[in-house]
């Protein structure tokens, strides 16, 4: 039998369908199982959605590009392990909409930065990097310190959220705004209330002025919840983590 | 061509369809700002508004000015060929060319001395850095591929461009596209997806362009004269369907609100990271690889006089290469949480990718068998022909770094900038160069470019400056990476993260003196094209009308 290629030399619509073809297979094969395969699909203990001033942060960080510099993905390599804590789990990212993985460490790795530094060293490290790094080469986000951080369509982001996947409930959504107010002043009343609906959630000033909801403070509090919610005392990659 | 009844009735149709279209984005947009739920989609709305306005006060008065709706005065087009977008064409690819090298360098030098950031929001590096990818990526290489195909397909075809104003529609809805991202991302309206930051809006408007794109591509190959449908365009056809299938998939989303700027995208975690790279990967693979390789099949050929060197290879090279390509993507998540066996799936076929990668090199070069002079006489075969020698390189060191064991020093560190530019400065840019200092005397029917010294200093001071751009980001990446695993002798890890940033700074340094070298280089050849094109002597050339002579199909 002797092949010819003309056909597809001669025929526009044929070429066209043999090279749709042609590069269907390869992100089919990739892709698809992602979705199904167990490893991918488990969810670990004490992964919950973010909260409403997390998520708030979580925007803040999307906006600024942070990822342009910063990796949330620690490879499980003897001294990223021990540089940045235990690898990254796929379910550590599962209520990412997108992934923050990143792709180049102009910046430290940030998967587990949560409770590694006070919130008064992020509030001096955004505001002036190189106040509290010297040698650091990251901008400064003053700008953060004094902007009002504008969270009235709360509720429809968590919706947002709700739609691709994220187990918001309706009570959850129709605190947003309130719980988005009670984690950063502490003295609201609504954190107990908020604790129930997030566990872990942590209540408090983030940028030191409990008068004012800035944009500083709802970044802080996302940083600070990174890589925390999983207990790794008690995670065994071999063993029933799953809920 | 004859003004006939039939291309009269087509004509006034066109003209019809298209005040419909300005009319119904004029409406949309004067919408969309009223309600606008945020500044910036307001903002967006209203430039939207105002380009669809623009389009429509010149649609109406060439209509009424020509009299083409008025059919019988209708006069046809003088020239055989479309080639007023082309020329619009290499105008924009060297204005954003220029301007995301440009960018490039800035932030470039903000690596190396941060206080330039000035602490503001619009000139953070955070913001600026997609500004910069997409300008040179979709902005420059996106103008050079679609004002190149337009070029290639007709020629190719011996056949007019499909359409009467939808070649302008995919050039001025393209580059609205550009003007709309980039002033996002300046603003921070982004999806932070590597080179897909745009917002939802921005990509259904890019939807629509590029399915128009696609149309007009396909309806110039089916009015072809030529039997055969040439090379040059099996790639480019095969670019314009893939970034297509990429973009789509890659940017399904769910807007917050659909009269403001934010969306959130559909997938989660591994499996956007997996969707993304497999859409990053391709970006690379099939916008500024496949695209650029159409550019090679048809202007180192035309350059050089000489036919592609062999048909069999280039059959063997296109359709391996589509095929490899799209399952590269998962070697940018090596010992993430992506599963092993992906890992090792993109690894396998990043590296069997060098075969096809260097056939189409082999391919490219040896079509100057019997020219080899040219290289020494013509510096605009210089650029296209160095241009090839970076894509092989690159296409090396690519599977190279693709291996896990390679890649867990690589990864994460500057030696993927330092590849990427190798590629993107080297192949895309010089390629591009080449193929604009051909396009101008061309279209502007010129004898020759106004200055082939010009052309000599272009391509020297480039090549310095790539040169110290890739080998400043290999030291730094090797080195970096070097001291990220490295131990003391008590065991501990030896440095500190901020010691290893410190250790960057000369590199840095280099690296944007190379990159000013670069702007440098174009600001000469914006110089040395634009005094060709306005140059009065118009000489009898090759450029007579109709055009450069039609390639052979094969």
């Amino acid at each position: 039998m002797k092949l010819s290629h003309a056909v597809f030399e001669k025929h526009s619509l044929v070429l066209l369908i043999g090279i749709l073809i042609v590069v269907a297979v390869g992100g089919l094969v990739e892709i698809a199982p992602l979705f199904w395969l167990s490893s991918t699909v488990e969810k670990v203990q004490g992964m919950r959605p973010y909260t409403p001033l997390e998520l708030a942060g979580r925007d803040i960080y999307l906006r600024e590009g942070c990822y342009n510099c910063h990796s949330q993905m620690i490879r499980a390599l003897r001294d990223e392990v021990e540089r940045y804590g235990h690898y990254s789990l796929a379910a550590e990212s599962m209520y990412d909409h997108p992934f923050q993985w990143g792709s180049k460490r102009t910046g430290p790795d940030l998967a587990r930065v949560g409770g590694k530094y006070s919130d008064e060293w992020h509030l001096a490290h955004l505001v002036d990097p190189r106040s509290v790094v010297p040698e650091s080469i990251m901008p400064g986000y003053p700008f953060l310190a004094a902007r009002k951080l504008e969270a009235g369509d709360i509720a429809e982001r968590l919706k947002a959220d709700r739609a691709v996947g994220v187990p918001y409930t309706d009570e959850m959504i129709a605190k947003a705004k309130a719980d988005l107010e009670a984690q950063a002043v502490a003295e609201s009343g609504g954190a107990a209330e908020l604790a129930q609906r997030y566990p872990k959630a942590v209540v408090r000033s983030f940028d030191g002025d409990p008068e004012k909801l800035t944009e500083l403070d709802a970044l802080i509090a996302y940083l600070q919840v990174l890589g925390t919610l999983v207990d790794f005392t008690k995670f065994d990659a071999a063993g029933p983590n799953l809920r | 061509m004859q003004s006939t009844p039939m291309r009269d009735e087509f004509a006034a149709l066109s003209d019809v369809l298209a005040i419909a279209g300005a009319v119904i984005g004029l409406l949309l947009g004067i919408t969309l700002a009223m309600l606008a739920a945020d500044e910036v989609m307001g903002f967006h709305a209203v430039l939207f508004a105002a380009a669809s306005a623009a389009a429509l006060v010149f649609l109406v008065g060439n209509a009424f000015g020509t009299g083409s709706l008025a059919g019988p005065n209708y006069q046809p087009e003088v020239r055989f060929y479309a080639d007023n977008v082309i020329k619009a064409g290499v105008v924009a690819t060297v204005f954003w060319g220029i301007a995301g090298f440009v960018v490039g360098d800035v932030i470039a030098w903000q690596l190396a001395f941060p206080a330039l950031n000035l602490d503001l929001p619009w000139t953070s590096f955070g913001r600026l850095r997609p500004l910069h990818t997409s300008a040179v990526i979709f902005a420059f290489g996106g103008n050079a591929l679609i004002a190149t195909s337009f070029y290639v397909v007709q020629r190719t075809s011996r056949a007019r461009l499909a359409g009467r104003w939808s070649p302008w529609f995919v050039f001025w809805g393209y580059n609205l596209f550009i003007v709309i991202a980039a002033t996002g991302y300046v603003l921070g309206v982004t999806q932070s997806k590597e080179y897909a930051e745009p917002e939802w809006y921005a990509d259904l408007w890019l939807t629509v362009v590029w399915v128009v794109y696609l149309l007009v591509f396909l309806g110039t190959l089916s009015r072809r004269k030529e039997p055969h449908i040439y090379v040059a365009n099996w790639f480019y056809l095969a670019f314009i369907v893939t970034v297509a299938m990429l973009h789509i998939v890659n940017n399904l989303a769910w807007p917050v609100s659909f009269t403001g700027s934010k969306s959130v995208i559909l997938y989660a975690g591994v499996q956007d990271a997996m969707t993304q790279w497999w859409y990053g990967h391709n970006a690379v693979g099939f916008f500024l690889t496949a695209g650029f390789l159409g550019m090679m099949y048809y202007f180192i050929p035309k350059r050089a006089d000489r036919p592609v060197y062999s048909y069999k290879l280039s059959i063997v090279h296109f359709w391996s290469l589509i095929f490899l390509y799209i399952w590269a993507g998962p070697h940018h998540l090596h010992y993430t949480a992506l599963p092993d066996w992906a890992q090792t799936l993109g690894m396998t076929f990043s590296i069997m990718l060098w075969m096809p990668s260097w056939g189409g090199m082999i391919n490219g070069l040896m079509t100057l068998s019997g020219a080899w002079d040219k290289l020494r006489t013509d510096p605009v075969m210089r650029f296209l022909v160095v241009s090839v020698a970076f894509y092989g390189m690159s296409t090396f060191e690519g599977p190279l770094m693709s291996i896990r064991a390679v890649n867990s020093l690589s990864h994460y560190t500057d030696w993927t900038i330092g590849h990427v530019h190798s590629g993107a400065l080297g192949w895309v840019a010089m390629i591009s160069f080449g193929a604009m200092y051909c396009l101008t005397p061309w279209l502007w029917r010129r004898p020759s470019l106004y200055s082939m010294r010009l052309v000599e200093w272009h391509f020297w001071i480039s090549t310095l400056g790539i040169l110290l751009y890739i080998t400043a980001m290999w030291v730094s990446g090797i080195t970096q990476g070097l001291m990220w695993r490295a131990y003391d002798a008590l065991g501990f890890l030896q440095y500190s993260f901020v010691e290893t940033v410190e250790a960057m700074h000369p590199y840095y340094v280099i690296r944007a003196i190379g990159g000013l070298l670069f702007v440098a280089g174009s600001l000469i050849m914006a110089f040395n094209l634009w005094m060709t094109a306005r140059r009065t002597v118009a000489e009898a050339g090759e450029a007579e009308l109709g055009g450069a002579q039609p390639m052979p199909a094969e």
